[in-house]
C-alpha cells in the first residue's frame, strides 16, 4: 500500500534550500532493482538518516551520492549542480566508510591531510587544520601515530576526521558505528551528534538501527526495497507511521483491521473494528473514500484497566483477554487477545499496581489522537 | 598411591585425552617438517660447504680436501664464467623489472575489473605457467627465426619476460584481492584522480607484492636453462655455462657464485618480509 499521508514532506522553500536532491533515481544491477525511483530532499545543515533493513538499497543510494555508482536513470543534484555523472574526486562530498578504509601505509597526519593535499592547500595551513580536526574528534596530538596502533573506536574517529577536515558540502556515513560494541556505539552516537552540531555540515547517515536513527536525526527517511516509505522527523515517523512497514520497523505497533463507517466533516472518523467494537480516529488520517483500513496504536499508548471501573470519557476502549504477562523491570509487557483474536502488545509502566491475572478480561483504552491509520 | 587420590588424578587427564590428535601432532608433524626441510636444504648446504673445499686441479671433487676461502678471493678469475654470470644478472634484473611493469597492471585488471576476455586472460596465465619449457623454448625459437631476430641477450630477455609476467601477475593479484576495496574508494572520495590514487594509495600498498613477484621472477629467470638454451644463440648465461662445464669438470667458483646468488636471494626476501611487517 502506498503511503496515504506523507508527514514532514518538505515544502517548496525547503526543497530549494536543500543540499542534496535525488530525483526519480533508479539503480539496477542486471535484473536486480537496488534503488527504485527514489526522490528525496536532504535539508542543508541537518543530521539526516536513511533508515532501512539490510539490502534495502541504502549503500547503493549513498554510493550514487558519493559518485562510486552511476544511477541507471534519474538525477542527483548537489545544491543546484547536477552531479549524476561527475566522478567522486570532483564532488564536494566526503564519505566515512563502514570499514573505515584508512590508509594503512600513512600515519594519522598523512591520512587526514590526504584530501587537503589534493586541493593543493599550503603546508602550514594543512598542519593547523589537522591539529584542529584532531581536537574536534577528541584525539589531540595523535598526528604521528600509526593506524595499526589505534583501537576500533579511535580509527572510527580518524575516519570521521579525515572526511570532515575537507569541510564537504555533505558528509556521507555508511553504518559507521556498525563495528563497535554497544557501549562505544552509544558514546559515539552522542559524539557524532555533537560534532555535527559544532561543524554544521549536512550529515547523511545510513543505518539499519532504528533506535540510532531516532536518537540522532533531525529528520529521517525510512527505506524499504529500494523505495522511501516515509520521510519526516523522528517524532512524525514514530507517532504517525504511514505504512505497515514503517509501523513495524520503527518500534512495536498494534494493528487492528477495521472499516470506516463515518468520516464526513467531523473531527473524528468512526471505525468498526473486526469483531464489532467501534473506535474513533482523527478524521484527517483517513484518506477520503478509504473504507478497509488498519488502525494502529503503539504499545506504550495503551492503558490496561479492569473492566469493572468505568472507562475514561473521550477515550477509545476495547476489551480483550490477557494471555501473557512478562516482567521486564522498568515495565510489564502484556499480550492481550483483542478484537478478532488480534494479539495486542501493551507496555505498563512499573508503578507497583496489581497485575492482571492470566485469562482476565481487561479493557484497553487510549486517546483517539494516538491512533494512526495504515 | 591411595585410592583417595585416584579421582584427582583422573580429572586433569581428561582434557589431555581430548587433545589426543594434537599430542600426535606435537611429535609427528615437527619431525615430518624437519625431514622435509632437510631434504630441501641438503643440496644448498652441500653447495655452500663445497664452495670452501680445496681443489688443487681447479675442478671440484666431492672429496673433502680441506678448508679454504681462496675461491671467494678468486671468484671472478674465469672471464667466461664471470661474463656468463653478468649476462644472467642482466637478464634476470631486466626481465623481473619488465615483467613487474607489465604484470602489475594485468594483476589490477584481473583483481578489480570485470571485462570481456577476463577469463581468457586468467586461463592464459595459468597455461603459461603449466606449459612445458621445452615447448615454450622451441616455439619462441621458431618465432624469433621467423621474425629474423638475432639471438642474444635481447631474445633471452624477451623469452624470460614472457614466462615471468604470469608469476608477477599472480603474486600481485593475491595482494590486491586482500585489500579492502573501500581504500581505493576513499582515495577518490578525498579528491584523488585515478592516477593519483594509484600512485599514492594502491601502489604503496601492493609494493610488497610487486617486490615478492619480482623476486620470484628473478629466481625463475636466473636459473632458467631450458628456454634459455633455445633462444640464447651464442650468448652464455650462468646455467648454460655451468652445463657446458659439467663435461670437463666444474670449477669451484661456480659453487661460490651459487652461494652468493642464494644469499642475495635470502637477504632480499627477508628485507621484503621485514618491510612488510614494519608497514602493517
Ligand atoms: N555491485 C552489485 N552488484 C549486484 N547487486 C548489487 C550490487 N550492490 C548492491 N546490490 C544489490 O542491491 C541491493 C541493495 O544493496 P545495498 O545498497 O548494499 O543495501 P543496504 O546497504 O541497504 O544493505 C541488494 O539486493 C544487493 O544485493
Ligand atoms: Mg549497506
Amino acid at each position: 500500500m502506498l503511503p496515504a499521508v506523507r508527514e514532514g514532506v518538505p515544502n517548496e522553500a525547503e526543497v530549494a534550500a536543500a543540499d542534496v536532491h535525488l530525483r526519480n533515481v533508479v539503480k539496477t544491477y542486471g535484473g536486480v532493482v537496488a534503488v527504485d525511483d527514489l526522490t528525496l530532499e536532504i535539508p542543508r545543515g541537518e543530521f539526516f538518516s536513511l533508515l532501512g533493513p539490510s539490502g534495502c538499497g541504502k549503500t547503493t543510494t549513498l554510493g550514487m551520492i558519493g559518485g562510486f555508482e552511476t544511477p541507471t536513470s534519474g538525477t542527483i543534484m548537489l545544491g543546484d549542480q547536477d552531479v549524476s555523472r561527475v566522478p567522486p574526486y570532483k564532488r564536494d562530498v566526503n564519505t566515512v566508510f563502514q570499514s573505515y578504509a584508512l590508509f594503512p601505509h600513512l600515519d594519522i597526519f598523512g591520512n587526514i591531510a590526504f584530501g587537503l593535499k589534493r586541493k593543493g592547500m599550503p603546508k602550514e595551513q594543512i598542519a593547523s587544520r589537522v591539529t584542529e580536526v584532531l581536537r574536534l574528534v577528541d584525539l589531540p596530538g595523535y598526528e604521528k601515530r600509526k593506524i595499526s596502533e589505534l583501537s576500533g573506536g579511535q580509527q572510527q574517529r580518524i575516519a570521521l576526521a579525515r572526511a570532515l577536515v575537507n569541510e564537504p558540502r555533505v558528509l556521507l556515513l555508511d553504518e559507521p558505528l556498525g563495528a563497535l560494541d554497544l557501549k562505544l556505539r552509544k558514546q559515539m552516537q552522542a559524539e557524532l551528534k555533537r560534532i555535527q552540531q559544532d561543524v554544521g555540515i549536512t550529515f547523511l547517515y545510513v543505518t539499519h538501527d532504528q533506535e540510532e536513527a531516532m536518537a540522532m536525526s533531525d529528520r529521517l527517511a525510512v527505506m524499504n526495497a529500494g523505495k522511501i516509505e516515509q520521510y519526516g522527523t523522528p517524532r512524525d515517523v514514530y507517532e504517525r507511521p504511514a505504512t505497515r512497514f514503517v509501523a513495524s520497523f520503527l518500534g512495536a505497533s498494534n494493528l487492528i483491521a477495521g472499516k470506516v463507517v463515518s468520516s464526513g466533516g467531523a473531527e473524528f472518523a468512526e471505525v468498526v473494528l473486526a469483531g464489532g467494537q467501534t473506535v474513533r480516529v482523527p478524521a484527517e488520517r483517513v484518506t477520503p473514500g478509504q473504507v478497509e483500513i488498519s488502525v494502529g496504536i503503539r504499545p506504550e499508548k495503551l492503558l490496561l484497566e479492569p473492566v469493572s471501573e468505568p472507562a475514561a470519557p473521550g477515550y477509545n476502549a476495547i476489551t480483550g483477554q490477557v494471555i501473557l504477562g512478562t516482567y521486564l523491570g522498568v515495565s510489564h509487557q502484556y499480550i492481550v487477545k483483542g478484537p478478532a483474536d488480534t494479539e495486542l502488545v501493551v507496555y505498563v509502566q512499573n508503578l507497583g499496581a496489581t497485575a492482571p491475572t492470566l485469562g482476565e478480561t481487561v479493557r484497553l483504552s487510549w486517546l483517539p489522537e494516538h491512533t494512526f491509520v495504515v | 598411591m591411595s585410592t583417595v587420590e585416584l579421582p584427582t588424578a583422573t580429572v586433569p587427564r581428561e582434557p589431555k585425552q581430548g587433545r589426543g590428535p594434537l599430542r600426535l601432532g606435537r611429535f609427528v608433524l615437527p619431525v615430518y617438517t624437519w625431514l622435509v626441510i632437510l631434504y630441501t636444504v641438503i643440496p644448498i648446504v652441500l653447495m655452500i660447504v663445497y664452495s670452501f673445499n680445496q681443489a688443487p686441479s681447479g675442478r671440484m671433487t666431492f672429496q673433502w680436501l680441506g678448508f679454504t676461502t681462496q675461491w671467494y678471493q678468486h671468484v671472478f678469475q674465469i672471464p667466461d664464467l664471470t661474463n656468463a654470470l653478468v649476462n644472467s644478472l642482466i637478464v634476470a634484473g631486466s626481465s623481473s623489472l619488465i615483467s613487474a611493469i607489465i604484470g602489475t597492471p594485468l594483476a589490477i585488471a584481473l583483481a578489480r575489473y570485470r571485462y570481456l576476455g577476463r577469463n581468457v586472460t586468467e586461463g592464459v596465465i595459468f597455461t603459461n605457467i603449466a606449459a612445458p619449457s621445452v615447448v615454450v623454448g622451441a616455439s619462441l625459437l621458431s618465432l624469433f627465426i621467423t621474425l629474423n631476430l638475432n639471438r642474444g641477450l635481447v631474445t633471452i630477455i624477451i623469452a624470460h619476460v614472457s614466462f615471468c609476467i604470469a608469476f608477477v601477475a599472480i603474486v600481485v593479484r593475491a595482494r590486491i584481492v586482500g585489500l579492502d576495496r573501500s581504500i581505493e574508494k576513499a582515495a577518490y572520495d578525498l579528491g584523488a584522480t585515478p592516477w593519483v590514487a594509484f600512485q599514492k594509495v594502491l601502489l604503496p600498498l601492493i609494493m610488497p607484492g610487486i617486490i615478492a613477484g619480482m623476486l620470484l621472477a628473478f629466481a625463475m629467470s636466473i636459473d632458467d636453462f631450458i628456454i634459455t638454451s633455445f633462444v640464447a644463440g651464442q650468448t652464455l648465461t650462468f646455467p648454460l655455462w655451468v652445463y657446458g662445464a659439467v663435461k670437463v669438470g666444474i670449477p669451484p667458483q661456480v659453487f661460490v657464485m651459487g652461494t652468493l646468488i642464494f644469499l642475495i636471494g635470502v637477504v632480499l626476501a627477508l628485507v621484503n618480509v621485514f618491510m612488510q611487517r614494519r608497514r602493517a
